[in-house]
């Protein structure tokens, strides 16, 4: 506008249309580029940003709500099997006490048994060698009563030649 | 004074309306303005084509700052006045956003040094669009009657309070929502540019001065432009974000079931 020039100003508030049909259009077409091939797709990357980081967080916070889980599962487990552990020692320590007070009183009571035992059978032959001795000492008294008497009359050194064969008898008698 | 400066010199002062329309370059629709528009245009797409061509769910440098705006405009702005209805129209804020604070950016460029925002025909556009948008989601949501009731009838007035209440909530629902809001953009790109204008030129008028005193005193003003500048993209920036925040409230509270 070369008005202001010739002295008659454009009133600044009354627009000129030339500018209100280029402002239109201009205005319009960047509009249409940036909302149709821009804008969408900003809209779609804000919103994949924030998927991605919310669904991070809650991925991270699942993750460590079940690493706590875990955890405190690992501790109740940890501690049952400590009792377990302790139960199982106290119980073996208990078995073993009752274990060797019962093999202490079997081995007594075996050892008294077999002591029982031997004096009994000790007892037994005692008394059958004491009744066969008395046997054989009645039966060899007799004997030798008898030869004694049989030979009465011969001379010393028979007698004691008779003597000594008994012995010798008796001797080899007894090593036999 | 300072006529006497604009004939020695030929600096134009002191700034008014007419730095504000240029010649044009060729014809009524090729113009500085126009081409300021085209140029944002072409450097938006281009920007968020190179940016996007090949999204990463890690994204690079580019894409980082793509999507950092989007998340912006759509957690800060969309959500917020919204709800969750205005994630679908965030895509809508965006580019509108990025639109409105690119060309008020133009106003500190060096060589472009205006915006084209403070040629009112741009933010009346933009406007008319937030305007058609608003009504046409809160008939599609509640019927024309029901938006009507909606956006005129306060609850739990006394009856005649509403003769007065009514004209007044259907000016302001459907008068003066849009007018603000192209004017709100306008005015400040409007009076950031004068303001620079100002300080500028002003500098350049002291300089010119007989008296060296005078001369001196234009450094302030040189620095005054410098800060102003400095200012300006805060202003550009959150016009931007006010127009974006504005446009969401008004869309929000045409689909609200309760006024």
């Amino acid at each position: 506008m070369i008005l202001a020039a010739e002295g008659v100003e454009h009133h600044p508030l009354v627009p000129l249309w030339q500018e209100l049909v280029i402002g239109t259009i201009a205005f319009a077409l960047l509009c249409f580029v940036l909302l149709k091939f821009v804008m969408p797709r900003m809209e779609a990357m804000y919103q994949a940003r924030v998927d991605a980081i919310e669904g991070g967080l809650k991925r991270a916070e699942a993750a460590q709500a079940e690493a706590n889980q875990l955890l405190e599962q690992y501790r109740a487990q940890l501690a049952e099997v400590r009792t377990e552990a302790a139960r199982i020692r106290d119980d073996a320590r208990a078995d073993a006490e009752s274990i060797r007070t019962d093999i202490l009183a079997k081995a007594r009571e075996e050892s008294d048994r077999v002591i029982a035992a031997g004096r009994e059978s000790l007892a037994v032959e005692r008394q059958t060698i004491v009744r066969e001795l008395r046997a054989e000492v009645g039966g060899l008294a007799v004997e030798l009563a008898g030869r004694i008497v049989g030979e009465s009359l011969a001379d010393e050194a028979r007698r004691k030649g008779t003597v000594e064969r008994f012995l010798t008898d008796l001797e080899s008698a007894g090593a036999r | 004074m300072s006529a006497q400066l604009v004939a020695a010199e030929g600096l134009p002062w002191p700034p008014g309306v007419k730095d504000f329309y240029l010649p044009e370059v060729a014809g009524p629709f090729v113009t500085k303005f126009t081409l300021m528009i085209w140029l944002a245009v072409g450097l938006l797409i281009i920007f968020f084509m190179a940016t996007y061509r090949n999204p990463k769910l890690v994204p690079g440098k580019g894409q980082w700052v793509a999507e950092s705006i989007y998340g912006l405009v759509r957690d800060n702005i969309a959500r917020e006045q919204m709800g969750s209805a205005g994630v679908k129209f965030a895509p809508y804020f965006t580019v509108l956003f990025c639109y409105i604070a690119l060309t008020n950016l133009f106003g500190i460029i060096p060589g472009l040094q205006i915006s084209p925002n403070s040629h009112i025909a741009f933010p009346i556009v933009l406007a008319a669009i937030t305007y058609v948008m608003y009504i046409y989601l809160g008939v599609r949501q509640h019927g024309v009657g029901g938006y009507l009731k909606q956006s005129l009838i306060l609850p739990g007035i006394p009856w005649p309070m509403h003769f007065l209440l009514i004209p007044i909530e259907f000016l302001q629902t459907f008068i003066n929502r849009p007018v603000t809001l192209a004017v709100r953009l306008f005015a400040n790109m409007f009076a950031g540019h004068l303001i620079l204008l100002v300080f500028t030129i002003g500098g350049f008028v002291l300089l010119a001065s007989d008296n060296v005193f005078i001369q001196a005193t234009s450094i302030f003003s040189f620095i005054m432009a410098i800060v102003m500048a400095f200012f300006e993209v805060l202003i550009a920036l959150l016009q931007a974000y006010v127009f974006v925040t504005l446009s969401a409230n008004y869309m929000g509270s045409a689909l609200a079931s309760e006024h």
